[in-house]
């Protein structure tokens, strides 16, 4: 957005005076798309190849027999390196003249599925998943079409894990080059910029505080590469954010954490969070030992201590003092968006139908089962209607209401590939907010411990500076870049396969989608 | 305003080593003695605290339990020599109702008296039988919220239990109508018998000792009532309810003067029974208990044109109806009875407790919306003090919790106590974000909530039936 909005718009004219006087240059991060390995030393591999030494005469015949580069062995070397399991195929291969076990002429090699894999993942993110999305982290590339990993779908059992695209038998005539995924985000036609995003995504708000200064950074440098956006949460807005304000969108919580009228005018889009999907209804909650000294001083509080947002807001207790939240900030900053993030109560139909009366120009819905915060573990299962539902409720309505051209609908709440974010398009959404999934890439494998002592034991959802070191900036936006482009060429090719050559076609075209628990018993 | 209630809890660690979810394989044979050790770099310092344990151990067949699952070690070692493995003890706990899920997030509530919180979103199913199928509705700007949570303001988790008359007569000023025995109780909550199967001696005095410090109440069996050994009982009597069984000994009129609440087991002559035992006890309530089997709706619809004050429905200890091919889950069964007394206008006068299946917090605020007045549960607060429900309580068995005999009212009573002080922040957190000030006013009040095969007809079935 920056590049489009600086070469059309003469800033002077729509900045406020001081923000254009304090801006900084903007920078911008090449869309280069190159290898970004795990920064562990040991992959975990769905598969594990065991080699009997005794059994081995060295012969390389797996060496050349396999595909995938498993077996090593090095020239010059009288033994072979650590296999790279993690590359396996596994079991698909048997069917194939590649299978390794089965040419070994001594019988020396034997195929496991790792059992660590019982232990990682959960019902939403399963540990396939999971190992797919480093995979597309690490090449930039989906998964290739012999791959064993069933990363499409969870094992939730309901949603989008019954739900099915189905794809046309006929070959597809559309070329994946010729495919548009790209989203404006204004369609009100109000003088205000029309914002276009490259791909129909972007990042979710997660605080400086939840998630390490890096982690923020490594978000927000890959919207930028990718001309979309990225999200400052409620936690205030880091200095070190300035060279990309152009692709920040700022949040306005309950909290109101960080936030200046000078940093409203920073930005293009401006987001007021009602609440949100991982503790609907409760607002949000920074433990103790998360704020540190830098949190404590960029949210203007004590270190140390619990910061709880109220919910809700206290200045608004109807849609028309809602209307004069946004008007506050539309005088404050005349060149911003207003977004509008709502959790997915029962009438989330009629709360975004005022919302866009009040002047919104994205109506945010957040489903009960998305986060990526701590939250009370009640409130994460219990709470609110899943997004899977809300979308199409939403649609319907807005649609009924004759204002759903006027308006952007964004969904989030368990977004987690491109196959999620096809099938909430086609349940009406335009486009959707992604979190976790960018978590993920930084190899968050979610063992759920973000909110307990120093953080994430993984280094990207913590405050505390030797753990966030185990992330550099560099890797960590390479990581989300590749998996942006994965998920860029996944969507296009599912475009592709059904003939469509923009994203817009898609919206709403429930008539692609099969539920394999309802369609069936129609049958 | 009234009072607030509050229930103090304080850190009450386990008897027992944790049954934790996932440990560490340690191949130590082929360890390359790098001096890179990457379990000394382990974020949460789990190796040492293993080490101790392991040193301290006075029972050699117990392992340590108590990785926090982040791979790290795993990922590092040089040699790549670890696993993560699930604990096969954890897999086998409960049964297929009481999860080892539910056993784990119940011993965590009864250590610390806390709302269990964790991060990463939620990682279970979209939704599942019985209480999983459906949602609680929220507020986006309504209060109170966060405001009645961190006690700015204040969220009544109180329910009455007895007759509330529909009407009041007054003449010349005076009133006139004599007011039913009611009582208040801080949370709707009470504590059933345990189960045959869950007999121990130390539960009864714990339970009870619970019901005091939470200002709850505890049914007892008469039967059981000679065998409790607590110390000063006549402090506990408010707390306590005797259900009179038939076969059960009599409890002195003084004894039974000093409680509220009685319940009897449903019978033929159950209107004679009741009047006999309001003659003796005029200020006393009586509950009758009734088993949610297939007759149970007839026998409610029955039973609301007597005179009666409060109904104990029962299901089975996993929710579902009783002696049925198919059974239904208590929560549809809640539901009909509701609309059964409603149609009957007698809504107000009977109180309706419903048990059985209600092993997390979340389950009393889902069986309240479905119609209940206050819920009665038992096996959590046996699984507060270790219980693993492996059910093999019988006298001469051996425990794997030792619950025979290891168990002190502090313990006890605190793990319990703690448990409650748990849930009720829990519900505090669910009616906060329902912006509801008082949980009597969440009964039957299904608008709060979202039902999964109702919802999905209404949202998916217009686009998947086309």
């Amino acid at each position: 957005m920056g590049r489009s909005l600086e070469n059309k718009i003469n800033l002077e004219e729509i900045l406020p005076c001081n923000t254009f006087k304090t801006r900084v240059p903007q920078v911008e991060v090449e869309k280069n798309i190159k290898p970004a390995p795990s920064r562990y030393r040991n992959e975990i591999a769905k598969y594990l190849i065991y080699r009997d030494e005794e059994k081995c005469i060295m012969c390389g015949t797996c060496v050349k027999t396999c595909t995938k580069g498993v077996h090593v062995l090095k020239k010059g070397y009288k033994l072979f390196a650590t296999s790279l399991s993690y590359t396996c195929n596994g079991f698909v291969c048997e069917k194939t003249e590649n299978f390794c076990v089965a040419k070994c002429p001594n019988g020396a090699l034997r195929l496991i599925k790792n059992p660590m894999m019982e232990v990682m993942g959960d019902f939403r993110w399963t540990s396939d998943m999971i190992l797919a999305t480093w995979r597309m982290a690490e090449t930039g590339e989906i998964l290739p079409e012999d791959s064993d990993f069933v990363y499409e779908t969870g094992d939730s059992g309901g949603g989008f894990d019954r739900i099915r695209i189905v794809f046309p038998d006929k070959p597809a005539k559309v070329d994946s080059d010729e495919i548009d995924i790209s989203l404006e985000l204004n369609r009100r036609n109000d003088g205000r910029p029309k914002i276009k995003i490259d791909v129909p995504w972007y990042g979710g708000g997660m605080s400086f505080g939840s998630i390490s200064n890096v982690t923020q950074l490594a978000k927000v440098r890959a919207a930028t590469a990718w001309n979309t956006f990225s999200c400052t949460g409620e936690g205030g807005y880091m200095e070190r954010l300035r060279p990309y304000d152009d692709h920040m969108i700022t949040q306005v919580a309950t909290g109101l954490f960080g936030v200046r009228e000078e940093t409203i005018q920073r930005v293009p889009i401006v987001e007021f969070k009602y609440a949100q999907g991982a503790k609907p209804g409760l607002g949000g909650h920074l433990l103790g030992t998360k704020n540190t000294p830098a949190v404590a001083k960029m949210r203007e509080a004590v270190q140390g201590i619990p910061l709880f947002s109220p919910f809700p807001f206290h200045s608004v207790y109807s849609i028309e003092d809602h209307m004069k939240h946004i008007d506050w900030i539309k005088h404050i900053n005349p060149r911003a968006l207003i977004s509008t993030k709502v959790s997915t109560p029962t009438d989330v139909d009629m709360v975004a139908v005022g919302s866009y009366y009040a002047g919104t120009h994205i109506i945010h819905i957040d489903g009960g089962y998305g986060g990526t915060g701590a939250a009370p573990d009640i409130a994460k299962k219990n709470i609110a209607m899943p997004i899977d539902y809300a979308i199409p409720k939403v649609h319907n309505f807005l649609s009924a209401e004759g204002v759903r051209d006027a308006v952007v609908l964004i969904a989030s709440g368990g977004i987690r590939n491109y196959y999620d974010i096809a099938k909430a398009i086609c349940l009406g959404a335009d486009g959707v907010v992604v979190g976790t999934a960018e978590l993920v890439a930084l190899c968050c494998l979610r063992c759920s411990r973000c909110e307990s002592g120093k953080g994430c034991p993984r280094g990207i959802a913590t405050t505390n500076p030797e753990l966030a070191s185990q992330v550099t900036i560099e890797w960590g936006t390479q990581r989300i870049i590749n998996l942006y482009n994965a998920w860029s060429i996944g969507l296009k090719d599912i475009l592709r396969r059904l003939e469509l050559k923009t994203i817009k076609e898609l919206r709403g075209r429930t008539d692609l989608l099969i539920h394999l628990d309802i369609s069936k018993k129609q049958n | 305003m009234p009072e607030k209630y509050h229930i103090k809890t304080s850190h009450v660690l386990p008897r027992l080593p944790r049954i934790g979810k996932c440990g560490i394989v340690d191949w130590r044979e082929d360890c390359a003695r790098c001096h890179n050790c990457v379990k000394k770099a382990c974020v949460y310092d789990k190796y040492r605290e293993e080490n101790t344990f392991i040193r301290d151990l006075d029972e050699v067949h117990t392992l340590y339990y108590e990785c926090m699952g982040c791979f790290s070690c795993v990922q590092n070692c040089t040699k790549n020599l670890l696993t993560l493995a699930l604990n096969s003890e954890y897999q086998k706990l409960g049964n297929e109702y009481w999860t080892p899920q539910i056993l784990s997030t119940t011993w965590l509530e009864a250590e610390t008296g806390k709302v269990p919180v964790s991060g990463a979103g939620y990682r279970g199913k979209f939704s599942g039988p019985g209480f999983d199928s459906m949602w609680t509705d929220m507020s986006e700007i309504v209060r109170p919220t966060r405001d009645g949570i961190h006690g700015r303001e204040y969220i009544s988790t109180s329910v009455d239990i007895g007759k509330k008359p529909s009407f009041l007569n007054f003449q010349n000023n005076k009133l006139e109508t004599v007011l039913p025995p009611l009582i208040s109780i801080p949370f709707p909550v009470i504590f059933d018998m345990s189960s045959e199967k869950h007999t121990l001696p130390v539960l009864e005095p714990c339970i009870i000792e619970t019901a005091k410090q939470t200002g709850l109440i505890a049914i007892i069996d008469s039967k059981k009532w000679k065998s409790i050994k607590l110390h000063n009982i006549e402090q506990y009597l408010k707390n306590i309810a005797f259900f009179l069984s038939p076969d059960g000994p009599q409890i002195p009129k003084e004894i039974l003067d000093k409680t509220r609440l009685v319940e009897i087991p449903d019978n033929k002559n159950i209107e004679q029974q009741i009047a006999s035992i309001k003659k003796n006890h005029p200020g006393i309530i009586i509950a009758v208990r009734i088993f949610m089997d297939e007759k149970v709706v007839k026998r409610v619809d029955e039973l609301s044109r007597i005179d009666i004050e409060a109904i104990h429905l029962v299901a089975d200890l996993n929710g579902n109806e009783i002696n049925a091919k198919n059974p239904r889950f208590m929560k549809e069964i809640i539901r009909e009875v509701h609309e059964c007394l409603i149609k009957n206008e007698k809504r107000d006068e009977i109180t309706l407790i419903a048990g059985g299946g209600i092993g997390l917090s979340e389950h009393v605020a889902k069986a309240i919306i479905c119609g209940a007045d206050l819920v009665s549960m038992n096996l959590p607060l046996l699984i507060a003090i270790e219980c693993r429900l492996c059910e093999s309580c019988r006298p001469g068995d051996y425990c794997p919790a030792k619950l025979e005999t290891e168990i002190d009212l502090q313990y006890g009573g605190g793990r319990m106590t703690n448990l409650i002080g748990a849930w009720h922040w829990q519900l505090v957190e669910l009616m906060g974000a329902m912006g509801m000030r008082e949980v009597r006013r969440l009964r039957g009040d299904v608008g709060r909530a979202m039902f999964k095969d109702e919802i999905e007809e209404e949202i998916y079935g217009p686009i998947f039936r086309k």
